[in-house]
């Protein structure tokens, strides 16, 4: 495809610039080569990168609670196409509201090949809980640290070098209203998309023997019943938890495959600009 | 005392909350924790709920959730 004709002029960078190859397909989302889900906290800008890099009109709006299903888009860079799924905005994936569990069943059993989740970089540390959270399910995470011009207006400095060595994942400086760290992001997707980067992120460790032992007895179970479970070990926490939906899910043998219903709803129609 | 006895403009430290499961959960999802500076930013027109700054957000609480959580107010 003609990469030219839908190229964006862009001038802050000398070389390398990702967004000269960037082709927005708004909702032609059909024959993907990757999944790439956005996450994150409410209110964090996750619409306004999805409208960034497909090109879309998903509506955005100053408040919580406003993407209550996913948005699907598109885009394709360096050859390949990328689905960009937009997932409601949620502080956890351990509690138990619909847009919660939509969320958290596509970074789940949706098995997005990159999950991107954006954090406000003026509320950094109430976004880390959730940010801790994914990467326990998943290691191909981009960690998107957006409204950083805000954040700088508050006198909010973030050592992105240091989080990104914490963390273990990529993290990328942004201002998604104003296009800063687009490129840089779609970098960091691509390169985690291929296999470019291989991200060791931060696990919390149990150091007590006897729930590492009943980890790993029901990780073992699980993957005998569930052939296809990325995330055995994240659903034994659950269980021992006492997480009533997963419980559900595995008495009735549902998971990863009914809860289907929520990792492929029905499609949000979206406005192509 | 509990958050729900904070006074506008008044910022308190969470002790512990009164409750388990899923609301627990969801509270300390919202980043309430033994520790976690609470102020009291305003009230709803008919006083309930009430909007608090937690970790730099404001988020409002009803008062039967606030009543949950015990405090010591900031001298």
């Amino acid at each position: 495809m003609s990469h030219a004709e839908t190229a964006i002029q862009c001038g802050s960078c000398a070389s390398g610039c990702n967004t000269a190859h960037l082709a927005k397909l708004g909702i032609k989302t059909g024959n993907w080569d990757y999944v790439v889900a956005l996450a994150g906290n409410p209110n964090t800008g996750k619409s306004t990168i999805f409208n960034a890099l497909t090109g879309l009109n998903q509506h955005v709006g100053n408040w919580a609670g406003k993407t209550v299903t996913r948005a699907e888009g598109a885009f394709t860079l360096g050859g390949k196409k990328f689905k960009l799924v937009d997932l409601p905005g949620t502080y956890s994936l351990l509690s138990t509201s619909v847009d919660e569990e939509i969320a958290r069943d596509f970074v789940l059993f949706g098995k997005p090949d990159v999950t991107v989740v954006v954090a406000d970089a003026t509320r950094l540390e109430r976004n880390l809980n959730l940010v801790l959270q994914i990467l326990e399910i998943t290691d191909r995470a981009v960690v998107a640290l957006n409204l950083i011009d805000e954040a700088g207006r508050n006198n909010i400095k973030v050592d992105e070098r240091s989080l990104a060595r914490d963390l273990g994942v990529p993290v990328v400086s942004m201002a998604a209203r104003s296009g800063k760290g687009v490129d840089e992001l779609l970098s960091a997707i691509e390169q985690v998309a291929s296999g470019e980067i291989q991200a060791r992120p931060h696990r919390i460790k149990y150091t007590d023997d006897i729930l590492e032992n009943a980890i790993d007895t029901l990780a073992t179970q699980l993957h005998g019943q569930f052939e296809d479970l990325p995330n055995a070990r994240w659903v034994a926490l659950r269980l021992l938890e006492g997480d009533e939906s997963i419980i559900n899910a595995v008495q009735t043998a549902t998971l990863g495959t009914v809860r289907a219903a929520n990792v492929f709803p029905p499609l949000v129609q979206l406005e192509a600009r | 005392m509990t958050l729900n006895m904070l006074k506008a403009g008044r910022t308190a430290t969470v002790k512990g909350i009164y409750s388990k499961d899923t609301e627990r959960r969801r509270m300390v999802d919202l980043g309430i924790l033994p520790g976690t500076l609470i102020e009291n930013v305003m009230a709803s027109p008919l006083g309930d709920p009430v909007a608090y700054r937690i970790r730099s957000a404001v988020i409002a609480l009803r008062r039967e959730q606030a009543e949950l959580i015990e405090v010591e107010e900031e001298g």
